[in-house]
């Protein structure tokens, strides 16, 4: 195939993943719309209001940046996860298997629509946030670095799970028992310095930790950790998470007999 | 060069099942062939590697002369595949199927748009175009499915039972269409297991069983073939020289074996008065095991319940 066929095939996948997830838009874009707001209304207002400052931003600042990224961590995970899973379990995956597109085109197609969804779930998150307090943006590039190669990570890990997964079970259970909890001790809600030294130390073996706060660290300047280390541990993931992608594909696992 | 060629193909699943036993299989450009066989023969495994849909344990295949191995991205480029079983999104619009199809091929949006609309307009499916692939029936499904397989134009053209579930009127104009597609010169391979499919359409025939080419031949050979019963004669006293019967084929096996070969036409008590007139006085006789004929009495019993009828005949 020619790089302008390449390109028109990766085209067709993403327009193709946005229409997906436009068309079933009570699913994918409103449920993180609703549940932010009560986060922030909850969390930020209610509760916030108590909690003081933290940081040395009010409480409502403080978590918004967290809040942003978990909806980009969960939505992009969950498009290409149900997406891929869907087209595997449908056998549509056959109309792409047949078509002399490479696999990188599949791969690179799919992450990029589970990316389109997290970050269109996170603008619709920022702009939700600006009733409840004021957003700033002290670094823009490092902000939307870490957005991007964010939502192409968990898209990545999207890929992955529905690569392995046999039902739908499958692909609940990553998004329920791991990335939950690992998001809601990722620092969105609280800064590491409030933890004891040990607890601090166990979470920095989250990865999550890192993302929430160098995307924190864009928008308000301040980091429980280094952000350039956290910026290249994550392209570091994002190529591993990239080549096992691949790798699978090209073998066929989970979808060639 | 031919459209298809088909060198010692293996496949063993994962669980073992040994699906392929070394097929060899030919098909010449503009051909129209059919693969026969009952169930579980090995057709769709076949068509599924051929389409790399399904990874071959041994064996090589070219494609219009583009080996699979090597230049799969070219092969894959000239062939259209309609699959046995539906496999496209059940939620997607009929026409965004076909232009989606079109657009993994590398065809700009375009020419993708006008190719969906001639496709689904030859096949009745224009009116539908906006439905989604799951509200159709199921003929209307292996419809779209074909308009699908030919938006990128192939060469060759492969269907996996196209006519399952389809009625006889539909049957017709399907039948139709595809023959109006191998005039225009393109290479079509179907499976079936209707023999009166087969006969119908295609000029080339291979009947697949257990994973084993067990013929390949033309057509009208095969119907010739089927056509005659052969019968193995014990005689009272050994012979010299196979007896010319008039009406039938004879071979000595042994001294004192012939084997005869019967049209279904003729009966056998003129065989009789012929062996009496020469004085050959057979002891014992038994019909000689004919795998062509076994295999059609078991497609014949595995289309007989329930299943869509072949013919009119049969059907009304
Ligand atoms: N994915 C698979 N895993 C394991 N075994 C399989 C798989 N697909 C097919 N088989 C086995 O391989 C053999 C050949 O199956 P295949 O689907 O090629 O037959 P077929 O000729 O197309 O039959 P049918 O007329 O019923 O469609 C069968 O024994 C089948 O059970
Ligand atoms: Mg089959």
């Amino acid at each position: 195939m020619s790089a302008y066929q390449q390109w028109v095939a990766f085209c067709t996948i993403v327009v193709k993943e946005i229409r997906r997830f436009t068309r079933i838009w009570p699913q994918t874009l409103l449920p993180p719309a609703i549940t932010m707001t009560l986060y922030f209304v909850i969390f930020g207002n209610l509760v916030g209001r108590r909690i003081g400052d933290m940081g040395g931003f009010d409480y409502m600042q403080y978590i918004v940046p967290g809040l942003i990224m978990m909806s980009v961590i969960q939505n992009s995970y969950g498009n290409v996860v149900s997406s891929f899973f869907s087209t595997k379990f449908q056998h549509s995956i056959e109309e792409m298997l047949v078509s002399p597109m490479p696999n990188y085109v599949i791969l690179t197609g799919f992450v990029v629509g589970g990316m389109a969804r997290g970050m269109a779930v996170g603008l619709i998150v920022s702009l939700l946030s600006l009733f409840f307090t004021d957003l700033t943006m002290q670094h823009a590039w490092i902000t939307v670095s870490v957005v991007v190669m964010t939502s192409a990570l968990f898209s990545l890990g999207g890929f992955l799970n529905a690569t392995f997964a046999r039902n739908f079970d499958d692909i609940s259970i990553i998004p329920n028992f791991v990335l939950t909890p690992l998001t809601y001790l990722g620092g969105v809600f609280y800064s590491l310095d409030l933890l004891p030294d040990f607890w601090r130390a166990v979470t920095l073996i989250n990865p999550i930790v890192y993302m929430v706060n160098a995307f924190r660290y864009g928008v308000l300047g301040v980091s429980d950790v280094n952000v350039y280390a956290a910026l290249g541990a994550i392209l570091v993931f994002v190529v591993v998470f990239y080549t096992l992608a691949l790798w699978l594909l090209n073998r066929g696992t989970g979808i060639r007999g | 060069m031919s459209a298809l060629t088909i060198r010692n193909l293996r496949k063993t699943y994962a669980n073992g099942v040994e699906a392929l036993k070394g097929i060899d299989l030919t098909v010449e450009k503009g051909d129209f062939f059919a693969l026969l066989g009952p169930n579980g023969a090995g057709k769709s495994t076949t068509i599924g590697i051929v389409s790399s849909l399904v990874n071959k344990t041994s064996g090589d295949v070219s494609i219009l002369g583009y080996d699979l191995d090597r230049e799969r991205a070219l092969a894959k480029q000239r062939i259209g595949v309609v699959p046995q079983e539906f496999n496209f999104g059940q939620f997607e619009k009929v026409f965004d199927i076909v232009v989606t199809q079109a657009g993994f091929y590398g065809i700009p949006a375009r020419i993708a748009r006008e190719r969906a609309e001639k496709y689904l307009r030859q096949l009745g499916l224009w009116d539908k175009r906006k439905n989604q692939a799951r509200t159709l029936s199921g003929g209307m499904k292996r419809r779209l499915m074909i308009a699908r397989a030919l938006v990128h134009e192939p060469d060759l053209l492969i269907l996996d039972e196209p006519t399952a579930g389809v009625d006889i009127e539909l049957r017709r104009s399907m039948w139709d269409f595809l023959i109006g597609l191998n005039e225009e010169g393109r290479t079509i391979i179907l499976t079936t297991h209707y023999l009166e499919e087969a006969e119908s359409l295609c000029r080339h025939i291979a009947i697949i069983d257990h994973g084993q080419i067990v013929e390949n031949t033309d057509m009208k050979s095969l119907l010739e073939k089927l056509q005659v019963e052969t019968f193995i004669l014990d005689l009272a006293r050994p012979v010299t020289e196979a007896p010319r019967l008039p009406g039938f084929q004879v071979r000595l096996r042994d001294a004192a074996t012939l084997e005869v070969e019967v049209p279904k036409t003729e009966n056998l008590n003129q065989l009789f008065v012929e062996l009496a007139e020469r004085d050959l006085r057979v002891m014992s006789m038994r019909n000689k095991a004919n795998r062509l004929e076994e295999l059609f009495v078991r497609l014949v019993e595995q289309n007989l319940p329930g299943q869509a009828a072949p013919t009119e005949e049969v059907a009304s």
